[in-house]
């Protein structure tokens, strides 16, 4: 099974140097290999598994409460510019969306 | 060659709740300082986990009802995965193949095109909708420069704000046609009240979707939702803010296009953003089309299993909606369409006239909507106010018409009346003793009727010699006499009987 | 049992105090009985946390400030007579996965090499509550990805009872600072093992509670599916107070149950007598024969208590490895998504390279064109391999499985293999797969080395799981072979 591990480093936001790529490309092969074993499985008429103890219909009430100060949410950041979170131009409008 | 436009709407609809639809976080965040209004859960920091809001579902089920969708008993959310920095955990928690609602459609009217020969006038046509479903919305970027660095800055406020997505079939074939989905979607969102839908503000963001394909016979116009062929390409738009900008928008990449296509070229598949200063759409920066978005049920909120029953009960909550108001008004009151369509216009509109009817036991349906649309609409527009925000009440609208008939108050007062209580709130009593507008007393009427006649008998015997116009005059001068207080019917009746 | 005025008198001394015998329980009667004060307890322990630190690397902070304050509020309310909770002054370690507000949280990566969480995960303020006092955060696998402590960005934790050995993972630091009598309770999670596993490792005792039992909230998230908190305790009963504690629904997560509380303690010396244990067949085919010999002795034990020894097949089980590295890291590429340096962090360039290659395959695994073949399979499998437990609990009320395959191995023995470690979590995913609880005991030793053996039940079972394990452990005392440093 061969990856196009740079098309997957790109999709997962992660810069890898040539060298890890050969090297992730080779043991996430063989992962790969070992986990396809699930084919030995027939699984037609299974149905797959949501929450693994049954749980369903989980929600809250519409209560709105306090959120957390401005100093608190900008505390870790590494930039911040008027209690924005600041980065580096990003070009493009609204994402992917 | 003549091509048809193909066209789909994605209406996204920010729904109005006090909390966020993850968090606990309160939603109202329009105009606030940025980043205040969020939590551990919205700004994706490590070990937030999320936990959905009922209100929000409920409104998502609601909008699924009103639109004759399926409501799907069992449902999920999804992870849609994707890097961008305004979403704060890299991925949006969404619905991809179990969203709360499946299919149904908008009903709504345009105007054929002129050479729809046998087709022509106003038709009414069932829109197909694709789905509706729930997810969150992201933060905000603006971009700055600072110290002549370009920068991005990110305000989380909005991260997590619940919105409902609702996209149509790609059977639409006019910018009329969408314009006329895109308001009967807002008007039935108003009518059931899960969200303020209004474009300005931001809670209601329309993208379409253009593409053309060729009409192989020109004089049939597809009336029925013929999805047919579609073409290989669709160009989304974006950064449409009014419903007027939605049509322009549509109609100028319509021309667009049969440009490009009439060269025998394919326009590109892209999103393009709509300039409302040039009048055009540009492309934006070219992404790729098709993300891999690597959806899988989000683990960390259970699926929903409803019950018939509780759908049931649903939509037993559900308000009658404007189509079905506007047709039971032109049966049951028989009103005008025109009347009908103002009056069903807005849910709180259409309660207070039926109230109002109701309140002033004679009826008189259309002489309360004369009143309604000539009077309250016209004010409530020139104002841009909602009737929701008034203290007005369809007992007070209809104790002045009683008043008016009893002749206490003059229509021409109860005209300026109804004014002031819209704007000042104040009550009917209140206002006629401000206004001086109380009618005076019979007695007191005789009294000027007969103090009119001794001043004026050179009038009164011309009259009654047969000068007819002379009448006016006397009646101007019991109006003199009355200080304007008097019912001129009243006066009218009173002193041809006097002069008999 | 030294007597509890020995006790006393080691504190009075304070110089070299021996506290290796220590429990939750026994600490908890001192306090309550105002014969120790909680700041002498702290202050003993984080002198012995800073001393055995540079040799055993199991914290990355040790919180003596915190650590003093806490202590002396437990001192306060005893003055004051109040009532207080079993954990009352009891030193804790936290796993770094856990947020702990105002004090630094790594997750043992560089990625949060300086973050400081604004809130408290909601099991530490459960403990908080409890008044248990905190010694520091314990190293572990950067991001909970490794069961040996020797992923971590923060340096290899080593094995007390031979510092030439791994002490498991990915509670590595947990298991290390406990056994090594740094900390009298540590906490931990257990996504594929990652306290079972340390816990047999480290002659400890190790809970992994049934999915949903314990909050997750504010806890760093590895695989949200998979993901479970616990602790290791010395002792079967400390092991139940903790659950008492920290147990229960959470508004804050989704996905905990509202299976009624009990009280874990409670009847935990009811013995085994009348009790169905299985032994899967397949969790002892091809076995270790050392391990194998000890856990059949402990099966022979639990026997002569009165249990009643049936075999048992969960034929599913040669498919959990698989199963699990398809499940787990799809998960985790999508829950590492947030650290992007922007409103927290360092860039994610700081990733090691085991949550690299985690993050790639399970992008992989979830991407266009292969999410059907790898990750909605392995969700289909992962539902027959819980109806093998269901099924099994049908015959016997529980099993007896070992942890490991191999006893504690050497440090760098498997570091450049990752397929191979993978493997060597056969016996520990299919738990976490079926969602299903597990306690880790202390089996027996093998040439001085620790072999752990797991209790498994159905949801919720917690409690039997502790009278079980409370029999063998009265019976065999093992936790009173301490590590020699």
């Amino acid at each position: 099974m061969k990856i196009d591990i740079g098309h997957v480093a790109k999709l997962a936001n992660l810069k890898l140097t040539s060298s890890e790529e050969k090297t992730y490309e080779k043991q996430l092969g063989e992962v790969l290999n070992y986990v396809s074993k699930l084919n030995e499985l027939n699984t037609d008429k299974v149905e797959t598994i949501s929450n693994i103890t049954g749980m369903v219909n989980v929600s809250r009430g519409d209560e709105a409460k306090p959120s957390l100060s401005q100093e608190d949410a900008l505390k870790n950041a590494p930039k911040v510019h008027n209690g924005f979170f600041e980065v580096d131009a990003i070009f493009g409008e609204n994402g992917p969306e | 060659m003549k091509y048809e436009p193909v066209i789909g709407l994605e209406i996204h609809i920010e729904l109005s709740s006090k909390s966020k639809m993850f968090c606990s976080c309160s939603a109202d965040y329009f105009g606030a300082d940025p980043n205040t209004h969020t939590c551990p859960v919205c700004l994706g920091l490590p070990g937030a986990l999320p936990v959905a809001n009922t209100i929000v579902i409920e409104s998502a089920q609601k909008l699924g009802l009103a639109i004759h969708g399926e409501n799907l008993l069992s449902s999920k959310f999804d992870r849609k995965n994707y890097f961008y920095p305004d979403l704060a955990k890299g991925f949006q928690i969404s619905q991809y193949q179990e969203p709360f609602s499946l299919g149904g459609w908008i009903e709504i009217e345009v105007e054929s095109p002129a050479d729809a020969g046998a087709l022509a006038g106003r038709q009414s046509r069932k829109i197909e909708v694709t789905r509706a479903h729930l997810e969150e919305d992201t933060g905000k970027v603006a971009h700055a420069t600072i110290n002549g660095r370009k920068v991005s800055l990110i305000d989380f406020n909005r991260s997590g704000v619940p919105l409902l997505e609702i996209v149509s079939e790609p059977v639409m074939h006019s910018s009329e046609e969408a314009k006329a989905y895109a308001q009967k979607l807002q008007q039935i969102v108003r009518y059931i009240g899960i969200s303020a839908c209004d474009m300005e503000k931001g809670s209601m963001r329309i993208e379409p979707n253009v593409s053309l394909r060729k009409v192989s016979n020109v004089s049939k116009v597809s009336k029925g939702s013929n999805v047919g062929e579609l073409p290989a390409y669709k160009v989304e738009l974006k950064n449409i803010n009014s419903f007027r900008f939605a049509q322009k928008a549509i109609e100028y990449e319509i021309l667009r296009q049969t440009e490009i296509l009439e060269k025998g070229e394919t326009p590109a598949l892209e999103t393009r953003g709509w300039d409302e200063v040039k009048n055009r759409t540009f492309s934006q920066r070219s992404k790729e089309m098709a993300h891999d978005y690597r959806y899988f049920p989000e683990p960390d909120l259970p699926p929903y299993l409803f019950t018939e029953d509780y759908i049931a009960k649903l939509k037993s909550q559900m308000p009658e909606l404007p189509n079905e108001k506007f047709k039971r008004f032109k049966d049951q009151y028989q009103l005008s369409k025109y009347d009908c369509l103002l009056l069903t216009s807005d849910l709180d509109l259409a309660e207070f006239f039926e109230s109002t009817v109701k309140a002033y036991e004679k009826g008189e349906p259309k002489r309360i909507a004369n009143w309604i649309i000539g009077e309250l609409l016209r004010r409530l527009n020139e104002t841009q106010t909602r009737l929701a925000d008034l203290n007005l009440l369809p007992a007070s609208l209809a104790e002045l018409l009683l008043l008016t008939d009893e002749g206490k108050i003059t229509t021409v007062s109860a005209k300026e009346i109804f004014e002031k209580m819209i704007t000042s709130n104040k009550n009917i009593q209140e206002l006629i003793k401000e206004m001086g507008a109380e009618t005076i007393s019979a007695d007191k009427l005789a009294e000027a009727i007969d103090l009119a006649v001794k001043l004026n008998p050179d009038a009164v015997a011309q009259y009654k010699a047969g000068k007819e116009q002379v009448f006016g005059f006397l009646v101007g001068q019991v109006q003199r006499q009355t200080q304007g207080k008097a019912d001129p019917k009243a006066v009218a009746d009173l002193l041809k009987q006097k002069l008999k | 049992m030294k007597s509890k005025g020995n006790i006393c008198a080691r504190f009075r001394r304070m110089k070299n105090p021996n506290l290796s015998d220590l429990t939750i329980k026994e600490v908890g009667e001192l306090i309550a009985g105002k014969q120790i004060k909680a700041t002498d307890l702290a202050k003993a322990y984080l002198d012995r946390a800073e001393k055995l630190n540079r040799k055993l690397n199991a914290y990355i902070t040790i919180c003596g400030e915190m650590a003093l304050a806490q202590a002396e509020k437990v001192d306060d309310l005893m003055a004051d007579n109040q009532k207080l909770s079993p954990l009352a002054g009891i030193p804790f370690g936290l796993k770094d996965n856990f947020l702990t507000n105002g004090i630094r949280t790594t997750a043992a990566s560089k990625v949060l090499e300086d973050y400081i969480p604004v809130y408290d995960a909601t099991t530490v303020s459960r403990l908080k509550d409890a008044n248990a006092v905190f010694i520091g955060k314990t190293n572990h696998d950067a991001w909970a990805h490794g069961a040996s402590g020797e992923n971590s960005d923060f340096g290899n934790t080593l094995n007390p009872y031979d510092t030439g050995r791994v002490p498991g993972g990915s509670s590595s630091g947990s298991a290390a600072a406990l056994a090594a009598d740094m900390c009298i309770a540590a906490t931990g999670t257990d996504t594929g093992g990652s306290i079972r596993q340390p816990s047999g490792f480290c002659n400890l005792v190790g809970l992994k509670p049934t999915y949903g039992r314990v909050s997750r909230y504010g806890i760093i998230a590895m695989a949200s599916s998979l993901d479970t908190v616990g602790h290791l305790t010395k002792t079967v009963y400390d092991s139940a107070l903790i659950l008492n504690t920290t147990a229960g629904l959470d508004e804050m997560d989704a996905t905990t149950s509202p299976e009624a509380l009990v009280d874990y303690t409670d009847g935990i010396e009811s013995g085994v007598r009348g009790l169905k244990i299985g032994l899967p067949k397949e969790y002892f085919a091809g076995l270790n024969p050392d391990i194998k010999k000890v856990i059949m002795d402990a099966t022979k034990k639990l026997e002569s208590l009165g249990a009643q020894i049936v075999d048992i097949s969960l034929p599913h089980t040669e498919y959990g490895v698989a199963t699990y590295y398809i499940i787990q890291p799809s998960e985790v590429s999508s829950n590492l998504a947030r650290y992007d340096g922007i409103r927290f962090g360092n860039p994610r360039t700081a990733f090691g390279s085991e949550a690299k290659r985690r993050i790639i395959l399970g992008t992989f695994t979830l991407s266009s064109g292969y999410y059907d073949a790898y990750y909605l399979k392995a969700m289909k499998v992962r539902r027959l391999i819980r109806e093998d437990f269901i099924k099994s609990f049908t015959k016997v009320d529980c099993l007896l499985a070992p942890v490991s395959p191999t006893l504690p191995f050497k440090i760098g023995e498997k570091v450049n293999d990752p397929l191979q470690m993978y493997l060597a979590d056969a016996y520990t995913v299919n738990i976490n797969l079926a969602g299903v609880p597990s306690l880790v005991i202390p089996a027996g030793f093998i040439d001085g080395l620790p072999v752990g053996m797991q209790i498994i039940g159905p949801d919720f079972t917690e409690k039997q799981l502790y009278q079980v394990g409370y029999a063998y452990e009265q019976e065999t005392q093992l936790y009173k072979e301490r590590p020699k440093l």
